[in-house]
């Protein structure tokens, strides 16, 4: 008894010891990544100047006079980032309230499958449709000579965001509890004031987290914007070709070298930050919000 | 990606010497130079390698680095993506022709113009000339697709029309594919693309009257082109392996692998 006992104390260590390690897996991976940005990243910051670099409004840097500014690329892909926000965040959240109050179970069923679908479609597949129907198309409605630009990369972006935005959204207010709309309803609360005033406020913080979600898919998206968006590194204008901070790194990165090669390595390092800063901030609010 | 096979390559090729010991010491040959270049090097001295067990160094610095490499003695053999200038071969070093590039001008084919002079291609992707009625099109905007910063096409375009640093893109694609799908989408755009690449999908301009093609690269008529040069020391002898491997690439066991690297065999 006492025997066994310690052979299964054994066991249950090594176990815990085999998941410790497995574990560590994840956070090695992101002390190695992190460390190596950060080494291979600073040197160029250093060499071009930090305000030279980040508020240098024109990237050239294969001329015989290069110069290194990567102000265009933050712009678009924040411009980018947010423009997608508006569009798909509405139809997502709208979506989510529809699935989850509205929505017949078979008409659920059948949506939140479309939903999943949607998410698993590769990048590279939104990018190829973007490029084939979605560029001439806002070509032609807009009347423009070309339809590569910012507001192509948006609609792709908000496309791509919408999954995330609505499954999130979904587990949200289905876990909001039923007697709250009960009561509202009982209150004489039409349905429509139900969710809106209640379902929707006692579920915000899902909500939240399903836009923060929404914004780390979308700033980090490189393929599909890449085919979208004309990739020319001008100031973001809306109907404009722009170059996003991912897009920067993956489109020089094949032939690049020298000083060229570390200020991409930096690009990548300002994404990486910028992730991070967004991520801190959301989460610095979604946990303020759980304590009130 | 490119880079990385170079890098692999190197690493492999530093295993093999170490694991040799020695033995294998004199059989090698250093190649320096241009980086358009290196898919078309990388194919024939990977071949080469597989062929003679040598060891095969090539280094993506630019035709001028490669051109100095070779006459310091830092490499066997330079690669250079333009002529010698005669300052260079009066210091002694002598050309090689083994391949031509050339790089096809691309409209699509609902456009009606299907020719242009080599000073219109310049002054179209300047920004000089913005509407295709002023070239003897319909009245639209033309539309510039090119090739990102560093590409080899972009350069070798670049540097033929003369229009380094000057070129107002209003697409910047990664690949000749790419550029040949924005080109067959849009009927206002005009693009540049490896002469092997072209489908008819899109339509090959031909440029100051000159249809391009194969025949037309090789004997020098058709202007947007330029050479891939091997440069070595006149009278001064390769070593074994060098001479080996430059025999190799000028013999016409290599033109198959020229040709699938996108480029025109000169021999």
């Amino acid at each position: 008894m006492v025997k066994s006992m310690k052979k299964n104390k054994q066991f249950e260590r090594a176990v815990h010891g085999l998941f410790l390690i497995l574990g560590l897996v994840t956070v090695a991976s992101v002390l190695v990544i992190t460390v190596y940005l950060v080494i291979s990243g600073i040197p160029a910051i250093l060499e071009i100047g930090l305000w030279d670099f980040l508020f240098g409004d024109t990237w050239d840097p294969a001329s015989s006079d290069p110069k290194f500014g990567i102000l265009p690329f933050i712009l678009s892909s924040i411009y980018g980032t947010a423009g997608a926000l508006v569009l798909g965040v509405p139809i997502g959240f709208l979506t989510a309230v529809f699935l989850s109050k509205k929505a017949s179970p078979k008409v659920k069923e059948i949506m939140s499958g479309a939903v999943s679908l949607l998410a698993g479609i590769p990048s590279v597949v939104y990018g190829l449709v973007g490029m084939m129907v979605l560029v001439p198309g806002i070509r032609d409605l807009f009347g423009l000579p070309d339809g590569a630009s910012l507001m192509a990369a948006i609609v792709v972006l908000a496309i791509m965001i919408l999954p995330s935005i609505i499954k999130v959204s979904i587990t949200a207010l289905d876990a909001v509890p039923k007697e709250y709309e009960d009561a509202s309803l009982a209150l004489g609360a039409t349905p429509t004031e139900t969710w809106f005033r209640v379902s929707v406020p006692a579920a915000k913080s899902g909500i939240a987290t399903a836009v923060v979600l929404g914004v780390g898919r979308a700033i980090g998206e490189a393929m599909a914007v890449m085919m979208v968006s004309g990739n020319v590194a001008n100031m973001p204008s809306l109907f404009q070709s722009v170059r996003f901070l991912t897009t920067a790194v993956s489109s020089g990165m094949g032939y690049a070298d020298g000083l060229y090669r570390e200020a991409l390595f930096s690009i990548a390092l300002v994404l990486f930050l910028f992730i991070m800063m967004i991520n801190a901030v959301l989460n610095f609010f979604l946990k303020g919000e759980k304590h009130e | 990606m490119k880079k990385y096979i170079c890098m692999i390559l190197a690493v492999v090729m530093i295993a093999a010497t170490l694991a040799a010991c020695g033995s294998n010491e004199t059989k090698k040959v250093a190649t320096d130079g241009s980086t358009s270049m290196e898919k078309m090097i990388g194919a024939l001295g990977e071949a080469f390698m597989e062929n003679t067990g040598a060891t095969f160094t090539y280094n993506p610095t630019g035709s001028g680095t490669g051109i100095k490499a070779v006459k310091d003695g830092t490499c066997d053999i330079g690669l250079s993506s333009r002529y010698l200038k005669d300052s260079e071969k009066a210091e002694g070093l002598k050309e090689t022709v083994v391949a031509i590039d050339g790089i096809a001008v691309i409209v699509n084919p609902s456009n009606t113009v299907a020719n242009l002079t080599l000073e219109q291609i310049a002054g179209i992707y300047k920004g000089e000339i913005t509407n295709w009625k002023d070239v003897g099109g319909n009245d639209s905007d033309i539309v510039l697709i090119g090739r990102e910063e560093n590409s080899g096409t972009r350069d070798g375009f670049e540097s033929i029309t003369d229009t380094e640093d000057a070129c107002k893109y209003r697409q910047e694609l990664t690949s000749n594919g790419a550029v040949l799908t924005a080109v067959a989408e849009n009927a206002n755009a005009i693009g540049y693309i490896s002469l092997s690449s072209v489908k008819d999908t899109v339509k090959a301009i031909s440029v100051n009257g000159v249809v391009p093609s194969e025949a037309t690269i090789k004997d020098g008529s058709y202007p947007v082109q330029r050479p891939f040069v091997l440069v070595t020391k006149e009278g001064v002898a390769l070593s074994k392996t060098a001479q080996e491997f430059f025999d190799f690439v000028t013999s016409d066991k290599a033109n198959e692998i020229i040709s699938a690297a996108g480029v025109v065999p000169a021999n």
